[in-house]
């Protein structure tokens, strides 16, 4: 075994616990905290598997940008930490069957891959000649993922906009607009 | 030489399974949309892998707007999540019963 196999298994042991642990947290800001340590673990794994810029925009965007926006909204609606998790047992076992079933499925059908027995061979693709491979071929996905993210900016202004409202069950508090 | 190619895809098989839980156990729609992350983050690795598998760029490419994506749908998910909560004071969405009668 390799170095680099022991650094993917150790990353991978990683990145399942803190994703394991950040879904059965009932402080959201505990499962944030652990999801940040998983997104961590998933950049070094693109570090590891040549793609350094992607590795770059996951702790970037992800677990820098991503991840505090949940805090930020986490803590300014004061979510009551007494979650409650889980279904009733009725509900269990449908979850339960369908899991095994795709987890069962999806294993049978990766390892019954003729190519999925190949070793992967250490690469890199240099952020430069990603960027350049981009925009020589993708130049028109990178605009419209602009004009969506221009999109959801609007959107969530819009969505998000305070009309002066108060936290009224009742249908008609719908105000004149400002 | 890394690990075989299908690790890597059982590793993101294994994380998009993690999120599914989250979604489908998880009472809080804050958690909801951080199992939909932990989903898109395992598609992302698929991506990477098949890229190194195949020796393509295409795969580096997709991951780059799969965030682009991430990051727009929780902009506006949680923007709908604190328009919801402002609404009826909860983020539980068993609470959302205004339709209800």
């Amino acid at each position: 075994m390799s170095l680099y196999a022991v650094i993917f298994y150790l990353l991978a042991a990683l990145i399942l616990a803190a994703t394991g642990l950040a879904i059965t947290r009932r402080n959201p800001v505990h499962a944030v905290v652990f999801l940040v340590f998983s997104f961590l673990g998933s950049a070094v794994l693109f570090f590891l598997l040549g793609a350094p810029f992607i590795a770059a925009l996951e702790v970037i965007i992800y677990a820098g940008a991503i991840m505090i926006l949940f805090l930020f909204v986490i803590m300014m609606l004061r979510v009551d930490v007494a979650d409650r998790i889980g279904l009733s047992v009725g509900r269990w076992i449908p979850s339960i069957v369908l899991g095994v079933l795709f987890l069962a499925l999806s294993a049978l059908m990766i390892f019954r891959d003729s190519g999925s027995a190949a070793v992967l061979v250490p690469a890199m693709a240099t952020p430069r000649g990603f960027g350049r491979f981009v925009f020589e071929r993708y130049w028109l996905a990178v605009e419209i993922i602009s004009i969506l993210l221009l999109l959801g900016l609007l959107a969530a202004v819009l969505v998000g906009r305070d009309k002066g409202e108060k936290a009224d069950p009742s249908g008609d508090e719908r105000g004149e607009e400002p | 030489m890394i690990v075989p190619f299908s690790h890597v895809f059982m590793l993101a098989g294994a994380v998009f399974f993690l999120g599914l839980v989250c979604i489908f156990t998880r009472r809080n729609l804050i958690m909801t949309l951080i199992g939909v992350e932990i989903m898109m983050n395992a598609a992302a690795i698929a991506f990477i892998a098949s890229s190194v598998h195949w020796h393509r760029l295409e795969g580096q490419a997709f991951v780059l707007f799969i965030i682009g994506v991430a990051a727009t749908e929780v902009a506006v998910g949680l923007a709908l999540v604190v328009a919801a909560h402002r609404r009826t004071g909860s983020v539980d969405p068993d609470r959302y019963d205004l339709l209800k009668w």
